[in-house]
């Protein structure tokens, strides 16, 4: 699980998260978070995105106040969860039992150049989700912490939020469908079954 | 200078936003996503007070938009409710209506509109409607109170029945212009 540098190898983390799922749905913010979990295996209840930069944890919160007796995990970047952080305080006040967060945090825009992120430079996602007032909070940077870490995400009582640092290297790309119609349609499909295309 | 002053809400006769508020019903409508403004507090309150709806306060409209897209992921129908400088701060996250052909109704309270009084609301009250088209969004706009349900209705219906990003723009004509007492 760790990388040649010491630090947590993010698909051996994001395997080992998702490790006996279920029917649990994953949001992973775009790039590196979305080929992440398409390398574990591309399921209709995965949610890679492509696009809308700082709206991963957003989307949790829609689909987990619609779906409140399925576990959502929102899988995204530093950078990502960085443009969207208000977005902790809404996810607080609405306190979604259901709702988990895990931003991979690498340091770095890993898709543009590996250009550095605020929270290598001292910025604590973990004391800001602390601080929007979400009380069931991690943060992981060792192999011994990830069993941990996974139970809380499985357990079902957040809102829950965590921050793993992982190794900042690039990995060969591993990249799910592109077409946002049958992402959208494959995981309403199911959970919501065949009647979701009928809506 | 009173807090009358100030905030430009619809007179307590006007019975459009509880038109609203039951257009939002018939249409099951279970999220309705939020950053206030005053044009919209009766029918806030009225979907406050409904225990079949849950109300969420942004802390910026874009979040909005990327939580209607997870709403429709499970199955609810989501609505959009801000003021139109808010609809500035939603351009790039609509990308998702149109990638994932998702539905997404905004109703949008207009400022720097007719006879606005604030310079700082006229820049982005002008650019609403052309941002909002160019994102691909079908915009209905409600100058007068009679017009508003039939305008809501049908960015509803458009939204749910076709998939996509639709608005009305509640003018500032409906709602009243602040003055900050200058009148």
């Amino acid at each position: 699980m760790l990388s040649p540098n010491g630090k947590l190898h993010r698909r051996a983390l994001v395997a080992a998260v998702l490790e006996g799922r279920g029917d649990m749905a994953v949001i992973a913010g775009l790039g590196a978070p979305a080929w992440d979990i398409t390398a574990v295996g591309d399921t209709a209840l995965n949610l890679p995105l492509w696009g809308g930069m700082g709206g991963a944890a957003m989307i949790g919160l829609g689909l987990a106040l619609a779906q409140p007796e399925r576990r959502v995990l929102v899988i995204t970047g530093d950078g990502e969860m960085l443009m969207g952080v208000g977005s902790l305080a809404t996810i607080s006040v609405q306190a979604p039992k259901n709702l988990s967060i895990l931003v991979c945090d690498n340091e770095h825009y890993g898709e543009t150049g590996m250009q550095e992120t605020a929270t290598g430079h001292g910025v604590d996602l973990v004391a800001m989700a602390r601080g929007a007032g979400i009380k069931h909070t991690m943060f992981v940077t060792k192999p011994d912490e990830v069993a941990g870490l996974r139970a809380a995400i499985h357990a079902g009582a957040g809102p829950f939020f965590a921050v793993a640092k992982i190794d900042a290297e690039t990995l060969p790309l591993v990249l799910p469908p592109r077409e946002g119609v049958i992402l959208q349609s494959r995981m309403r499909e199911a959970i919501l079954g065949p009647a979701a295309n009928l809506e | 200078m009173q807090r009358s002053d100030l905030e430009a809400a619809p007179r307590a006769s006007a019975d459009w936003p509880d038109r609203i508020y039951d257009l939002l019903k018939a249409y099951n409508v279970k999220q309705v996503a939020l950053v206030p403004d005053a044009g919209h507090s009766r029918l806030i309150k009225r979907c406050l007070a409904d225990n079949a709806m849950r109300v969420v306060t942004l802390t910026t409209e874009e979040e909005g938009i990327a939580m209607m897209s997870g709403a429709w992921l499970g199955g609810q129908r989501g609505v959009l409710l801000m003021q139109s400088s808010g609809v500035g701060n939603c351009i790039n996250m609509l990308s998702l209506a149109t990638l994932h052909r998702t539905p997404m109704p905004m109703l949008v309270t207009m400022r720097g509109d007719f006879g606005e009084f604030n310079p700082a609301q006229v820049p982005m009250g002008q650019a609403t409607q052309p941002v909002l088209e160019a994102m691909g969004t079908l915009v209905n706009r409600a100058d007068s109170p009679d017009d508003i349900a039939a305008c809501v209705e049908a960015t509803l219906k458009f939204a749910y029945n076709t998939y996509r990003p639709t608005a009305t723009l509640i003018g500032q004509r409906v709602i009243g212009a602040k003055t900050f007492g200058k009148d």
